[in-house]
């Protein structure tokens, strides 16, 4: 009679074991790392001065911290939303060096984050956004939006198919020009793990250069450089860049009660 | 070993055609737009306006502002299936950069109260020259009551609750309310630590 009991209870003790690491999102949300983010005013950024928030953050109960991302319909995505190398293609294809960009998204302990839904935008070869506000004299390609989704698969996996964005010049300092990068935008699990962020190159010299990159603390920034990866690439057209993106996840010790 | 998180960084001056194309007018859909609810929702039709202001309290053109509430029973939105059924989807996403004014605008219901709080929206706001989002909060002017039992904003100083607060607005047919939020000055709008 006890062996049956311990027997069932150890079975729904596996059973819950794997639910948590398996189906559940974690129970309990870490906290934002605030020494792998950047501070709210950087004033070698000149736009933080008058837009990052002076005052204290006011922190919000745990139990208020996990709201759900937001859903997404089903018809989020095309079928050629991860491959910008085609989904803006008029007459032709994009000029550039092609590239494949894939990581997977996980939280702190490297569970991955599946279905999740990640954004990205970025310059063409040239350097030259198709955003009306850019006035870079750099030309824009007729076969070239540069913008793109990807849902990542069960092991929080995504990948693009994109062309290596140029650096381009900003109004910051004399000669102040960007590295190449790729702009990303996804929520994981959380409203509260939502990520804003930007993918550099391996190897770039302007990265020492570049107040934004260089916001974010040293030892956490180098997170942002993409590794050329080979296994990542599609033979004989692309080069493959990796980029995996670490989310906020669950506390060490999840149970304890909460405040 | 615990894995370090990545980095935030800048939403740029230039994310209008990936993250709100529609808007924008910019020939991708968007996955998230302006518009939460439709005729078809349960709940009292709302209209959300409100400007971003800067240190010199001027209106930022290339902010970004997401949106997030419950329903107006105080249920959050969980599945695309429920979208379908509700029309409700339960998340926005306004760029400032349409509007004459530089105002963002939603079109939602109401939301009703979640778990013992006050109605309210939690808001994610981002722009250029912002190196990690802000996360903020609306509660509703006619929600006095509520508004003073709310845990979250007794933990917030006397004074600077009115930063949280939504100004009802008389517009024909339609319930509106209007929410300005100041990134510095006396009157900065508080930010969480979510």
């Amino acid at each position: 009679m006890g062996d049956n009991i311990s027997i069932y209870i150890s079975k729904a003790l596996v059973k819950a074991r794997w639910l948590m690491k398996r189906d559940l999102p974690p129970p309990s949300l870490s906290p934002r790392d605030w020494s792998a983010h950047p501070a709210y005013v950087h004033p070698a950024y000149q736009s933080t001065v008058r837009r990052g928030p002076t005052k204290p953050l006011i922190p919000l109960k745990r139990a208020l911290q996990e709201l759900a991302a937001p859903v997404y319909g089903h018809d989020a995505i095309g079928p050629l939303d991860h491959d910008l190398t085609r989904n803006a293609a008029m007459n032709g294809a994009p000029l550039g060096e092609r590239i494949a960009v894939t990581g997977r998204v996980m939280d702190e302990d490297g569970r991955p984050v599946p279905h999740a839904l990640v954004e990205i935008w970025q310059a063409n070869a040239a350097g030259r956004y198709v955003h009306k506000v850019d006035q870079h004299s750099a030309p824009l390609d007729p076969n070239f939006l540069g913008a793109g989704r990807s849902l990542t698969d069960k092991d929080g996996r995504y990948r693009f198919l994109t062309i290596k964005p140029g650096a381009y010049p900003w109004g910051n300092h004399p000669n102040a020009w960007r590295p190449n990068h790729i702009h990303f935008s996804l929520f994981g699990q959380y409203f509260a793990s939502r990520l804003v962020t930007q993918m550099y190159f391996p190897g770039d010299p302007l990265l020492a250069l570049d107040p934004i990159y260089q916001s974010a603390p040293e030892g956490a920034r180098e997170r942002l450089i993409s590794r050329l990866v080979f296994d990542a690439a599609a033979p004989g057209f692309a080069l493959g860049y990796e980029f995996d993106i670490i989310l906020r996840g669950a506390r060490e010790t999840p149970m304890e009660g909460r405040k | 070993m615990k894995l370090g998180q990545t980095p935030s960084q800048t939403v740029g001056p230039y994310f209008a055609y990936g993250l709100t194309p529609a808007q924008y007018g910019y020939a991708y859909r968007s996955a998230y737009g302006t518009v939460l609810a439709e005729a078809r929702t349960p709940g009292e039709p709302i209209v959300l306006t409100g400007r971003v202001l800067d240190g010199d309290g001027k209106p930022v053109d290339d902010a970004m502002i997401e949106i997030r509430h419950a329903d107006a029973r105080g249920r959050y939105v969980e599945s695309s299936e429920q979208v379908e059924i509700t029309g409700f989807s339960g998340f926005g996403r306004c760029g400032t950069g349409t509007d004459r004014d530089n105002r963002f605008r939603f079109e939602t219901i109401k939301p009703g109260s979640v778990a013992g709080q006050a109605p309210h929206i939690d808001v994610i706001v981002t722009m250029r020259g912002i190196l990690s989002h802000a996360f903020t909060r609306i509660y509703f002017e006619d929600e006095a009551a509520a508004n003073a039992r709310d845990e979250v904003l007794a933990s917030v100083p006397a004074e600077r609750r009115a930063t949280l607060i939504a100004r009802r607005e008389a517009l024909p047919g339609r319930t509106a309310y209007h929410f300005d939020i100041r990134m510095q000055g006396p009157q900065e709008t508080v930010f969480f630590d979510l």
